[in-house]
C-alpha cells in the first residue's frame, strides 16, 4: 500500500486518459506474446488436437471394421446352420420315405403269403372232398349190393320181416359209418 | 506507519484515481513502473506456461499439457469455432493471445503481492483494442474488398433509402468509433472499479482498526468483506477477459460473413 503515499502528485493524471508509453508497452508486449504463442504454442496444440482426433477416428474405424467382420462371420455361421438344418431335414425326409417303402413292401409280401396259404388250403380241402366223394360213391355201391343180396337172401314174405331187415340194414349202416 | 497514523488522526481519505498511479521503482522512466513491469511479467508467464505445456503435444497429455490444452480448447471451441465458423483456424493465435493476455493481467489483481489488475490502466486495454480494430477491419477488407465492405457498412442492403439518413451515421459510428471505445472502456472500467472497490474496503478497514475500540469490529468486517469481494472480482476478471475475446471474435465473424 506504499503506493498510496508515494503518488506522483505533480501529474494529477486522469485515469481515462491513456498514457502513450503504456499504449506502446501494451502493443509491444501483446505482439511479443502473439508471436511466441503463434510460433510455439498454437501449432502444437492444433497438432495434438489433430492427432487425437485422428487417433479417435482410427479407433472408431478399427471398431467398425471389427464389427463388419463379426457381422460377416455371423452371417456365415447362420448360412452354414441353415444349410445343415436343410440337410438334416432332407435326410429325415428320405429316411421317412424309405421306411414307408419298406413297410409297403412287407405288407405286400405278407398279403401274398396269406393269399398263397389260403389258396393251398382251399386246394387241399377240395382234394379231400373229392376223395371222400369218390370213396363214398364206392361204398354206396357196395352197400347197395349188400342190401340187395340180403333182401334177396331173406325171402321177403311178410311185411314184418321186410321192415326188420330194413331196420337192421340201417343199423348196420349206422354202425359201419362209425 | 507514522504516515498511516497521521492519516487516521486527520480523518479518512477515500481511495482515488491517485491510487492507480505508481512511481518508477528505479530511475525516472515510466517503463520501470509496477504496471509496465507486470505486463512484461504476464508475457513471460503466459508464453512460458503455454510453450512448456504445448512442447510435447502428446496424444495422451501430461498434467500441464492437459491444463494448457484445456484453456486452448476452450478458446478454440467456444470463442473460435462456434462464433466465427469454419474459417476460425487462422484467427486462433490472435484470439488465444487476446484471451490469455487479458486473463493473466486481470488476475494479477487477485494474486498476492501483485494485487493490481494491469488492465485498469486504460493504455493496455487500448493497445489490445487497436489490434482487434485492425484485425477485424483488415479481415473484412481482405474478405469482401474495400468498396463492398464500406458499402455494406454504410449502406446496409435491404433498407429503404430515406432510412440511410439515420442509419449510415449510426453504422459508421458503430464500426469505427463505438466498437473500439466500448471494448476499451468496458475492460478498463471493470478493472478500475473492481480495484477501487477493494481499496475502499481494505483502506477503510485499515482506518477503522486504527480508530476507536468499537470501530475495530467494523474494521474486521470490512476486511472480511474485501476477501469476499476479492473472489467476486476474480470471477469478474475472468468474465471480462472472456467478453473482450468474445466480442473480438464476433467482430471478426462479422467481417468474414458475406451477409450482415
Amino acid at each position: 500500500m506504499n503506493s498510496r503515499y508515494v503518488v506522483l502528485a505533480a501529474e494529477g493524471h486522469s485515469p481515462v486518459i491513456p498514457q502513450t508509453a503504456e499504449i506502446i508497452v501494451g502493443l509491444i508486449a501483446f505482439s511479443i506474446l502473439f508471436i511466441l504463442l503463434r510460433k510455439f504454442a498454437v501449432p502444437k496444440f492444433e497438432a495434438a488436437y489433430q492427432a487425437r482426433t485422428e487417433a479417435i477416428q482410427g479407433g472408431m474405424e478399427k471398431a467398425e471394421k471389427a464389427q463388419r467382420e463379426a457381422e460377416a462371420a455371423l452371417a456365415n455361421y447362420k448360412a452354414q446352420l441353415a444349410e445343415a438344418r436343410g440337410e438334416a431335414q432332407k435326410l429325415r425326409d428320405e429316411a421317412r420315405a424309405e421306411g414307408a417303402a419298406i413297410i409297403e413292401q412287407m405288407r405286400n409280401t405278407a398279403q401274398d403269403e396269406a393269399n398263397r396259404i389260403t389258396a393251398s388250403a382251399r386246394a387241399a380241402i377240395e382234394a379231400e372232398r373229392q376223395q371222400a366223394l369218390n370213396s363214398l360213391t364206392q361204398e354206396v355201391g357196395t352197400i347197395a349190393t349188400n342190401l340187395a343180396s340180403k333182401i334177396v337172401g331173406e325171402a321177403l314174405d311178410d311185411q314184418a320181416r321186410q321192415s326188420r331187415v330194413v331196420e337192421r340194414f340201417l343199423a348196420d349202416l349206422e354202425a359201419g359209418k362209425k | 506507519m507514522s504516515v498511516l497514523l497521521e492519516g487516521a488522526e486527520g480523518g479518512f481519505t477515500p481511495p482515488s484515481s491517485a491510487d492507480f498511479e505508481f512511481a518508477p521503482i528505479w530511475g525516472n522512466s515510466i517503463l520501470a513502473t509496477k504496471p509496465v513491469l507486470m505486463v512484461g511479467l504476464s508475457v513471460i508467464i503466459v508464453a512460458t506456461f503455454f510453450i512448456i505445456s504445448a512442447r510435447k503435444a502428446a496424444i495422451v497429455p501430461s498434467r500441464i499439457q492437459f491444463l494448457g490444452e484445456g484453456i486452448y480448447g476452450f478458446v478454440r471451441k467456444s470463442l473460435g469455432e462456434e462464433v466465427i465458423g469454419p474459417e476460425f483456424h487462422r484467427f486462433m493465435p490472435f484470439l488465444f493471445t487476446v484471451f490469455t493476455f487479458i486473463l493473466t493481467n486481470n488476475w494479477f489483481g487477485f494474486i498476492p503481492f501483485l494485487q493490481f489488475p494491469t488492465m485498469s490502466h486504460i493504455g493496455f486495454p487500448l493497445s489490445i483494442t487497436i489490434f482487434t480494430y485492425l484485425v477485424y477491419h483488415y479481415t473484412a477488407v481482405k474478405h469482401q474488398g474495400f468498396i463492398p465492405y464500406m458499402k455494406h457498412v454504410l449502406f446496409m442492403p435491404g433498407v429503404p433509402k430515406p432510412v440511410y439518413v439515420i442509419l449510415t451515421p449510426i453504422e459508421f459510428a458503430t464500426y469505427f468509433i463505438v466498437r473500439p471505445l466500448t471494448l476499451t472502456m468496458r475492460l478498463f472500467a471493470n478493472m478500475f472499479a473492481g480495484h477501487l472497490l477493494l481499496l475502499v474496503f481494505i483502506l477503510g478497514g485499515e482506518h477503522l482498526i486504527m480508530s476507536g475500540a468499537l470501530l475495530k469490529v467494523f474494521g474486521v468486517g470490512s476486511f472480511a468483506m474485501s476477501i469476499v469481494l476479492s473472489f467476486f472480482e476474480f470471477g469478474v476478471q475472468a468474465l471480462q477477459a472472456y467478453i473482450f475475446t468474445l466480442l473480438t471474435s464476433l467482430y471478426i465473424a462479422g467481417s468474414v460473413a458475406d451477409e450482415h
